[in-house]
């Protein structure tokens, strides 16, 4: 299966951010290159969703959801710049675990 | 009404199926009733689960057909061996309830303000979150010149053919077909390539904004032609879907 774009993790972004983050400028915390998260690329095949910068290819984000809980790591990022969200720009994206529905 | 909604929660909602129009041999469009609809902007998408009896439930995202304002519409492509375009192109029918939630994106959006020219490139149903841009721009009165450029397999996978043949002012559509040709064909043939690019997209100096939307393959090829055509990479705006094959 070919790869996507960060379009297609919308809805989950707006999950675990709270907002819509497809727009929201990203900073790879490898080779610095910036980009809309939309233009990420999104491999939905593991059994999580891993996303890489398209220009250097290394991990930037990685969520895992299993029982209704979201296990997202971020640390591949340098920063979202989206304003107002929980994570904005120059903070240390980090490691986090999210709620984001009910447990099935 | 802002304040009445939980900020940043997305729910699913049952929406009811008022109408399900076949465009192609896989592809239809489902038009939907929902009461609670927030309304959309042009070029978002939706999310639709469906729930098994045994409780398994798939969801996949499919793009708005529909221009802001108008019913809420998708149109969906059966792919072989999918677990949920089967169903929305084979069994749904009018009268029926369908699982969704959205609307989903705010990257690859069109507003009149956005301005133009606009340069549309579709990858088969690439071309419905453009139909629902056209719409809009059409609905707003803008008159912002467009360009679509279609690739398809063949004529009868075209989408939304007659509608782009009538409806729009101050657009051009061309069409490139990959796999065969009616007789006397006139369009475009073969995979879209940096010579069809450089013949039908505005120049670079127009300050176009592009949009491409179609298989990932398509989209890059279409997205690094564009950029090598001078379009500043800001400007050309990217949706991928998985590949289909053949556009």
């Amino acid at each position: 299966m070919d790869a996507l774009d960060g379009n297609v993790i919308g809805g989950l972004l707006i999950d675990v951010f709270g907002a819509e983050m497809t727009a929201a400028g990203s900073t790879c915390g490898t080779c610095g290159a910036t980009r809309p998260v939309a233009e990420l690329v999104v491999y939905r095949q593991a059994p999580g969703i891993v996303v890489r910068c398209r220009t250097c290819g290394n991990v930037v984000m990685v969520f895992v959801t299993r029982h209704g809980v979201t296990g997202i790591d971020l640390s591949g990022l340098a920063s979202l710049s989206e304003p107002g969200s929980a994570l904005s720009g120059g903070q240390d994206p980090g490691h986090g675990c999210l709620r984001t529905g009910t447990p099935k | 009404m802002e304040r009445t909604a939980v900020r940043g929660r997305l729910t699913w909602q049952t929406a009811a199926v008022t109408s399900v129009t076949r465009e192609t041999a896989s592809v239809v469009t489902i038009q939907l009733d929902l009461p609670d609809w927030p309304g959309h902007r042009a070029g978002q998408h939706l999310e639709v689960r469906l729930t098994a009896d045994d409780g398994y439930q798939a969801e996949r995202e499919y793009s708005i057909a529909s221009a802001p304002g108008e019913p809420l519409a998708i149109t969906v492509e059966r792919l072989e061996g999918g677990e949920v375009s089967p169903y929305l192109t084979e069994e749904l029918r009018a009268g029926d309830e369908l699982e969704l939630r959205g609307p989903i994106g705010g990257y690859f959006v069109w507003e009149p303000g956005d301005g133009g020219p606009l340069l549309l490139l579709a990858g088969g149903s690439g071309v419905v979150p453009l139909r629902s841009i056209l719409r809009h721009r059409h609905r707003a009165g803008s008159d912002v010149p467009a360009h679509l450029l279609y690739s398809a397999r063949t004529w009868p996978d075209v989408i939304y053919c007659d509608e782009l043949d009538k409806d729009y002012d101050h657009l051009q559509v061309s069409y490139t077909l990959t796999r065969s040709q009616p007789p006397g064909w006139t369009g475009y043939t073969g995979r879209i390539n940096q010579a069809l690019l450089a013949e039908v997209a505005w120049p670079a100096e127009a300050r176009p904004l592009a949009y491409i939307c179609g298989p990932t393959s398509f989209v890059e090829t279409a997205a690094a032609e564009l950029v090598g055509l001078g379009y500043p990479p800001e400007k050309v705006k990217t949706e991928r879907f998985g590949a289909t094959g053949g556009h």
